[in-house]
């Protein structure tokens, strides 16, 4: 009787929930647990975002903006009661910023109809839009990723590297395993030798890994990592001395959380970017006015112009953009998630949208068509700077080898589709 | 008044046995039976099955089986998580291999899978006790979690690691996947917490749940007056394990739908499960549901009025959640070393003599 009690009560609560009529964005954040480091700053950024459209611009198209967040921590299980209590709200489109949960809400927001925009990570094969309808992972995937970082090392080597080791130290969940594959497929064209090495949630035990790492002396160490596991395992690469611009992180792997606590020995860290770091915008000019100086800053206000909360701001700004192509398309400024979607799938991003947003020269042009949800595919490459505590870019933007992931996009996207009888869109 | 034995009068033997002697605690027990089955899933909504209602019967099923081994038969174990697991993977290979067959069989073959897993690890049970008992079941869990990511042909070689449920009906009805309905699962689950509950509730009050609690109590008075400790033993493994592994076919398949195994079974689900019977109460079949309702639904509700209702930061309400879930448990321990089921048991005795205790 307890529990039914208990339960009584929590409906009572949740009837009594604030009333809606915004555009609501979902923000399941975590600013908890062995992934805060890197779970914050976004959220910061994605709130910041839409609390500068609300005070700048009314919200978008007339209507104002409301972020729901929802904490986490990085939890599937917590996730999935975040995703359920708020998606009878209106949610437009959902961020997890997790690839675990990312494939927990692929088939239920699909069934939902509400789109998920799983930014440079979750599933890759979404970015075949025949099959995955409602998730977008633009702009850029973890196989672009992958790609991107061997064609560095190809550029760095003159273009061979044949015979050369890489090693990959992944996060041993759906996420860090996610280029296992594509790493091997491009091994077999470029001929280097690949090593995996796996490393438990949450990552704070890498002695053995580093270990195997210093007795075989890899060339180039790539690092699919997330949480706390960046911040030891660039530590534990400085601890044995092992060449810094060699070891090269995904875009998860790269934001100053993860270098500062190495000091000095985490200079010459090279990461992948999705966009360019610095907080160098005029963007910047107006949070200042409208958010900081309002007092209306999200969590406490110190993650500004990091690379995460770029890329928070990234995210939201791509949304809004979704949610502006929106209104056009459906003639109306209150869109339901369905329209949201459409608008996802018609968004053209040019040089000229970014700098007329306030952030110009810092992300790739690309544009999202019915069947091709992922993006332009284009990445950077960022080393760090101890004594400057800054990241600078290294490269132009760098094209991911479509030779090679299109077609295994496309065999992963095809099991996924056989084994929940998909049918092809857009033909 | 109403709750006292007197006047309820037994004429047969089943009767002088039931389970709930007294005619209130009957009623109310059907009360609560009908109301689950026939009012709960015409309210529910995808919400309540899945925050709340699911878990929590999965939870219950799986702390009804470490009772057993735990709370009845005294051996820790802190391989809850890693049997889960077994159950669930069991399920996925079936699912896939035999698509023809009803989930239903599915989830119970789960569980006899890990029954026989469970077995395999309690063969050490024979000799070690105690805290080397639970080292070696700590083992099995970090055993169980490293080969389900190590062998591809536990997840079909699938690209991420990960098993996802295919779709599956039930009498026509779908019970797997995203498009089931809210009542559909929830009925599922009841169904197995229900059969689960009713056998691990005769289980316990029978030959073999006594020599059970025999061995728990003390295993060498238990083996002098002739209780056999290695069948003790090995069945409430087998026993506890079949629980755990339709507890965990059930999380894997029905309630998240896509599971990664070090994420959902890792140690900290064996905690989880060992912490749900210490608060319910070790022992007790109705301390596995108060245990699981417990730690399932606290932190939905603290959620609920921390960040709905009060509209604090969600990183302070999900720190205060510790707090105070800490807390209890302190607090619990201290105060009820036996658990929810036992303040139960002292409200049932209050009742007895309520209005007249003297």
């Amino acid at each position: 009787m307890k529990v039914k009690l208990t339960t009584l009560a929590v409906s009572a609560l949740m009837a009594a929930g604030p009333a809606l009529a915004d555009l609501t964005y979902p923000l399941l954040s975590y600013r908890t647990g062995a992934y805060a480091a890197n779970g914050i700053p976004f959220a910061d950024g994605y709130t910041d975002y839409f609390t500068l459209l609300n005070e700048r611009d009314g919200g978008i198209g007339g209507v104002p903006t409301r972020v729901l967040e929802c904490e986490t921590g990085y939890n599937t299980e917590k996730g999935v009661e975040c995703y359920e209590s708020t998606k009878g709200e209106g949610s437009l489109v959902y961020q997890p910023l997790s690839t675990g949960i990312t494939y927990q809400l692929i088939p239920k927001a699909t069934a939902d109809n509400i789109p998920v925009h799983s930014m440079g990570y979750g599933r890759t094969s979404a970015a075949n839009g025949k099959i995955f309808s409602h998730v977008f992972n633009y702009p850029a995937t973890y196989w672009d990723g992958a790609s991107i970082a061997i064609n560095h090392i190809l550029d760095v080597n003159g273009g061979d590297i044949s015979g050369k080791k890489i090693a990959l130290v992944y996060h041993n969940s759906a996420y860090g395993k996610e280029p296992i594959r594509t790493l091997e497929e491009l091994s077999k064209k470029h001929g280097y030798e690949l090593t995996t090495l796996a490393v438990d949630h949450p990552g704070q035990e890498q002695k053995s890994q580093w270990l195997q790492i210093r007795r075989e002396r890899p060339d180039y160490v790539l690092m699919w990592g997330w949480g706390v596991m960046n911040q030891v395992a660039i530590q534990e690469a400085a601890n044995i001395r092992f060449p810094m611009e060699n070891f090269i992180g995904i875009w998860w792997s790269g934001s100053e959380n993860d270098v500062l606590p190495a000091g000095d020995g985490a200079d010459g860290y090279k990461a992948l970017a999705l966009a360019n770091p610095g907080g160098d915008y005029p963007i910047y000019d107006d949070l200042q006015k409208y958010v900081y100086d309002a007092g209306k800053g999200a969590g406490a206000g110190d993650q500004m112009k990091t690379v995460l909360y770029n890329r928070g701001l990234y995210a939201a700004l791509l949304a809004a953009e979704a949610t502006k192509k929106a209104q056009e398309l459906a003639g109306t400024a209150d869109i339901t998630p369905a329209q949201m979607r459409d608008g996802m799938e018609a968004l053209v991003i040019t040089e000229e949208t970014m700098a007329g947003l306030g952030l110009p020269d810092f992300g790739p042009a690309f544009e999202v068509t019915c069947d091709k949800h992922g993006g332009s595919g284009l990445g950077k490459v960022q080393q760090w700077d101890a004594s400057a505590k800054t990241w600078s870019v290294i490269t132009d933007w760098i094209k991911s080898d479509d030779s090679v992931i299109q077609p295994l996009i496309m065999e992963d996207s095809a099991a996924f589709a056989a084994e929940n009888n998909i049918a092809e869109r857009c033909n | 008044m109403f709750y006292r034995e007197a006047g309820d009068f037994s004429t047969t033997y089943p009767q002088d046995s039931q389970t709930f002697p007294i005619r209130f605690d009957r009623y109310r027990y059907y009360v609560v039976l009908a109301f689950a089955f026939l009012v709960v899933p015409f309210l529910i909504n995808d919400y309540w099955a899945n925050a709340i209602l699911l878990p929590f019967l999965i939870y219950t099923i799986a702390a009804i089986g470490l009772n057993i081994l735990t709370g009845y038969c005294g051996q820790v174990s802190l391989g809850t998580g890693g049997f889960m697991a077994v159950g669930a993977y069991a399920c996925y290979k079936l699912m896939t291999a035999f698509p023809e067959v009803s989930i239903f069989i599915h989830v119970i073959l789960a569980g006899g899978v890990t029954a026989l897993v469970g077995v395999l690890f309690g063969l050490p049970s024979l000799r070690i006790k105690g805290f080397y008992l639970a080292v070696a079941t700590l083992a099995a869990q970090f055993f169980l979690v490293w080969l389900f990511n190590r062998v591809p042909w536990f997840y079909n070689y699938s690209a991420s690691g990960q098993i996802n449920a295919p779709e599956r009906t039930v009498f026509g009805v779908l019970v797997t996947g995203p498009s089931a309905p809210a009542w559909a699962t929830y009925m599922f689950c009841l169904v197995f917490a229900t059969l689960c509950a009713i056998l691990a509730r005769n289980l316990t009050r029978g030959t073999i749940g006594r020599s059970w609690m025999a061995i728990r109590d003390m295993d060498i008075a238990a083996e002098i007056i002739g209780v056999n400790p290695l069948t003790a033993k090995l069945s409430a493994f087998a026993l506890s394990s079949f629980f755990v592994g339709v507890s965990g076919a059930l999380f894997f398949a029905i309630y998240l739908g896509a599971v990664e195994v070090g994420e959902v079974f890792g140690i900290q689900k064996s905690f989880l499960v060992l912490f749900m019977i210490i608060i319910g109460g070790l022992g007790s079949i109705f301390g596995a549901f108060a245990g699981a309702a417990f730690l399932v639904v606290l932190p939905v509700f603290l959620k609920v009025v921390g960040v709905d209702l009060l509209g604090w930061p969600t990183d302070i309400v999900a720190h205060i959640q510790f707090i105070i879930i800490g807390a209890l448990i302190i607090m619990f321990l201290i105060l009820e070393p036996h658990g929810l089921a036992q303040l139960w048991r002292l409200t049932k005795e209050k009742l007895r003599l309520w209005p007249f205790p003297h």
